[in-house]
């Protein structure tokens, strides 16, 4: 007779059209909460949280050099992140934006090495950022064109791709394009050939910012923009609207590739003013991270590729300042992406815990 | 149990999803013995409340009663535990076991599992309702009405006393659910509390003792069946009276449209699923096509569209005043241009023809997105169509940007159909454009498409449901394993004529 109590504790309901602004409230309190989670993990390697935040966040914008490291590391990750939204938009999961930011690198650096003293450095720079995005974009459409036509894993496919145009780099490094013999370094480049700076750091960053806008017209206001949206809903609606599934397949991902390898132009060009088989530094990957968090909002994408930065640059600072590892800022970066992805769940149910007594309406 | 008269008795029940009140205090009783149907509209909550029975749902408020005593059902374990048992729409079987071991799958008993003793209890269930199936048949060798009953045995296998049945005769022949309905009586006549799920009056009328009636999550009645007629019932159901019988005029001089001729087409594994089939759509007309589920309906359409590659055979069209031209080889996207429209509504609504995550703007430009110069999409005019659909047919959503997905059933098939129709088509097809429809819904989609008609387009009218296509259609052609078994003048035909077309393949089986 005692069914009450049978009630189970929690139950799940889903609930329906939350506020817009209660939405970014619960996302807001789940940085928080990720940020708080962060402060017991520096407790306990022996830090003083309090301390510790405060050292990252003034060694990563307390001066004027520290904001230009900050903003050097966030520039590649907006502009892959970027890249690869348009793809994850279509669920084409491209995971081989490093290889595509590599093969955008050898592409622009070719020309660096061996056109520098033949165009003027407008032009240089221009054929550069060109053979960039040819060079990514290239690279991703091989994968795209075997999905199209096969129907093969691009996740695997992808991803197998960067081990290959790393490999690539290091065979240029230690042969080709090998500066003084044995050095297995691929020489400086001209200075023609290096990205000019605007506010001290390389002009990489308007690049991006340009970017920006042009993804957020490109993927919310274009014919484009909505076949992508289309097909990462239902590829079956897609070619019922008469939409050619593989050719949207092979334009997207060459588009994405092309934008990875500009971002790998303005990387060897602005950044490193050379090519090394570590141009992309795991900024590839990375940037899924950003892409998801941002919830493939091109806006967003700014704040939450800056907030990264910010941790990952201070992380240097918390590591020379306090003694405290580095990888503790990897470690948030992992509670961040756990805490913004879990609180999507309570965006979308609510629970519902017992009552100790529960009203009865017979 | 059996000596209290009162099988189940809900008190008070209710259950909201968000903002939304799925049920609103619903009280019903049904007694040992009786088979009770469950109407309403689409949305009216009938679904959500046999949820609750069956354990998907818990009840926010209120107390469920099982022979008298208040239970609460946690999960589907708990309600078989309570002698509660739902067969839903779509069959949960596993198909290369066979029925023996689909009906024991899940059961923990203590003891080695013993599968000859299982056979034996099943052909035990089976002799005693006289149930036509073998226990070591493998479910892929069966038909949909044979995987029925598997799905009943299975319930009563599990001690099942009350059984639940969500629309059970949507998939069958008219023979089969004659047989459904035998079969119901024999477990009645048993003791048995049985509640069904129907859109078909007339099928509620037939099978059932008592009817409760649902209308947008409260409960408005119950009625001896005996005493009421499918009017009064479909008043209850919407509120206010609705007029039954569906408008047929004749067009004056139907043209040839469409002309099918041998058409073949074969699935991914070389399997023929159209076999030969040959027949004329006339402008002005519809054709209804009828055929148990699977019988190449879903091919025809999607051959005449050019979703679905075509093995052999020709799709010739006939524009007003042109030359034919044949359609195989052209791609979606042409032969839309010339006019050919489908309002296709699969078995999940949203796979295929709306994009489940955008609003009914977005799904408007599906149609439209092509249009005009430059890389821009052009927005305003999509979402002009969809605010005059969204009025025209009633659609319940807040706004056109509300995602078609988070709309119920009923309102998604009203945007589908909604938007093939504004695209002034000159061949329309539909393929169960009913489906899980409301009484109300449906007419509305039946007076659409007359009016299509009536303008002189050609009606391509996949049916399941044999009366409506016998009082829409002007002739119905049956498929039956992919091939043509027959076409039939609608306004002559009956009900088991059909039927038995349905069931034939070259005359080898049926004519019993």
């Amino acid at each position: 007779m005692n069914h009450e109590k049978k009630t189970p504790l929690i139950r799940l309901a889903k609930r329906d059209g939350m506020e817009g602004w209660k939405i970014w409230c619960i996302r807001c309190g789940a940085v928080l909460f990720a940020l708080l989670l962060g402060a017991l993990v520096m407790g306990l390697v022996g830090a003083n949280p309090f301390t510790a935040y405060g050292a990252m966040v003034s060694g990563a914008l307390g001066k004027k050099s520290a904001i230009r490291q900050t903003v050097k590391i966030a520039v590649p990750l907006l502009g892959c992140a970027l890249a690869i939204a348009p793809c994850f938009k279509m669920r084409f999961w491209n995971i081989g934006a490093e290889g595509q930011i590599t093969a955008g690198a050898i592409a622009a650096s070719y020309f660096a090495l061996f056109w520098a003293d033949r165009l003027p450095a407008p032009v240089l720079l221009t054929v550069m950022g060109v053979a960039g995005a040819v060079g990514g974009g290239f690279w991703a459409l091989i994968p795209a064109f075997f999905k199209a036509r096969w129907n093969t894993n691009e996740t695997l496919f992808t991803l197998m791709m960067n081990y290959i145009v790393i490999g690539v780099v290091q065979w240029l490094q230690g042969g080709p394009w090998e500066g003084r013999k044995g050095s297995q370094i691929i020489p400086q480049f001209d200075e023609a050939a290096c990205l000019p700076r605007v506010f001290g750091i390389h002009c990489g960053w308007i690049i991006v910012l340009v970017l920006v806008v042009f993804m957020h017209i490109y993927m919310n206001y274009t014919k484009h923009g909505y076949e992508i949206s289309v097909i990462g809903d239902s590829v079956n609606t897609a070619r019922y609207a008469g939409m050619n599934v593989g050719w949207v397949m092979m334009r997207t991902m060459f588009l994405s590739g092309a934008i990875s390898g500009i971002v790998g132009f303005i990387v060897a060009s602005g950044a490193n003013n050379t090519l090394y088989d570590g141009v992309a530094g795991g900024v590839g990957f990375t940037s899924i991270t950003v892409a998801w968090l941002s919830q493939l909002n091109a806006f967003a994408m700014v704040g939450i590729s800056v907030l990264l930065a910010v941790l990952s640059k201070g992380a240097e600072t918390l590591q020379t300042r306090m003694a405290v590892p580095a990888s503790i800022s990897d470690i948030i970066t992992g509670i961040l992406l756990f805490c913004m992805l879990g609180c999507e769940f309570f965006i979308h149910y609510r629970l519902i815990f017992r009552k100790k007594k529960e009203a009865r309406n017979g | 149990m059996e000596n209290t008269v009162c099988a189940i008795e809900l008190r008070g029940i209710t259950k909201r999803f968000g903002e939304v009140v799925a049920n609103d205090g619903i009280d019903l009783k049904l007694n040992w013995g009786e088979i009770l149907s469950l109407l309403g509209e689409n949305g009216s909550g009938k679904t959500t409340l046999m949820n609750m029975l069956s354990g998907i749902y818990f009840p926010d408020e209120g107390q469920i009663y099982v022979g008298g005593q208040p239970v609460s059902i946690r999960s589907p374990r708990d309600a078989f535990a309570n002698g509660i048992g739902m067969i839903h729409q779509h069959y949960k079987l596993v198909d290369v076991f066979t029925a023996a071991e689909n009906i024991v799958l899940g059961l923990e008993e203590p003891g080695r599992l013993d599968f000859r003793a299982a056979g034996e209890r099943v052909r035990g269930i089976c002799e005693r309702y006289g149930f036509d199936i073998d226990p070591d048949q493998k479910i892929y060798d069966m038909s949909v009405s044979q995987k029925q009953t598997v799905e009943i045995v299975k319930v009563l296998y599990r001690g099942a006393d009350i059984l639940i049945l969500d629309e059970p005769t949507a998939v069958l022949t008219p023979q089969e659910t004659d047989k459904l309905f035998d079969v119901l009586q024999a477990m009645k006549a048993d003791g048995k509390a049985i509640v069904i799920i129907t859109h078909k009056l007339h099928e509620v009328m037939a099978l059932s003792d008592k009817v409760a009636v649902l209308r947008k999550g409260k409960y408005i009645g119950t009625v001896n069946t005996a005493e009421t007629t499918p009017q009064a019932l479909t008043d209850m159901m919407v509120g206010h009276t609705v007029t039954l019988n569906i408008d047929r005029p004749r067009y004056e001089k139907p043209v040839k449209r469409l002309e099918i001729q041998n058409l073949t087409v074969l699935d991914g594994e070389g399997i023929k699923r159209l076999d030969g089939v040959s027949f004329t759509a006339l402008g002005g007309e519809i054709l209804g096509v009828a055929g148990i589920a699977g019988s190449g309906q879903k091919e025809l359409l999607e051959a005449i569209s050019g979703l679905c590659p075509v093995g052999e055979g020709e799709i010739l069209y006939t524009p007003d005043g042109q030359e034919p031209s044949n359609l195989v080889g052209k791609t979606p996207m042409q032969i839309r241009k010339a006019g050919v429209a489908m309002a296709f509504v699969p078995e999940d609504r949203l796979g295929m023809g709306l994009v489940g995550s955008m609003g009914m703007t977005g799904n408007m430009m599906l149609r439209s997105w092509k249009k005009g110069k430059g890389v821009f999409v052009n927005r305003k005019d999509p979402n002009a169509l969809a605010m005059q659909i969204w009025k025209d047919l009633e659609v319940v959503t807040p706004d056109t940007e509300f995602p078609v997905r988070r709309m119920s059933g009923g309102n998604v098939q009203k945007v589908l159909v909604g938007r093939e129709i504004a695209s002034a088509p000159s061949v329309l097809m539909t393929a169960y454009a009913v489906r899980g429809l409301d009484i109300n819904t449906s007419y509305t989609i039946y007076n659409l498409l007359t009016e299509q008609k009536m303008k002189g387009v050609a009606v391509l009218y996949v049916g399941e449901d044999l009366d409506v296509l016998l009082e829409l259609c002007d002739r119905i052609l049956v498929l039956c394993g992919g091939r043509v078994s027959g076409v039939v003048d609608a306004r002559k035909a009956t009900k088991d004529q059909i039927g038995l077309l349905m069931t034939r393949l070259d005359g080898k089986e049926g004519r019993s």
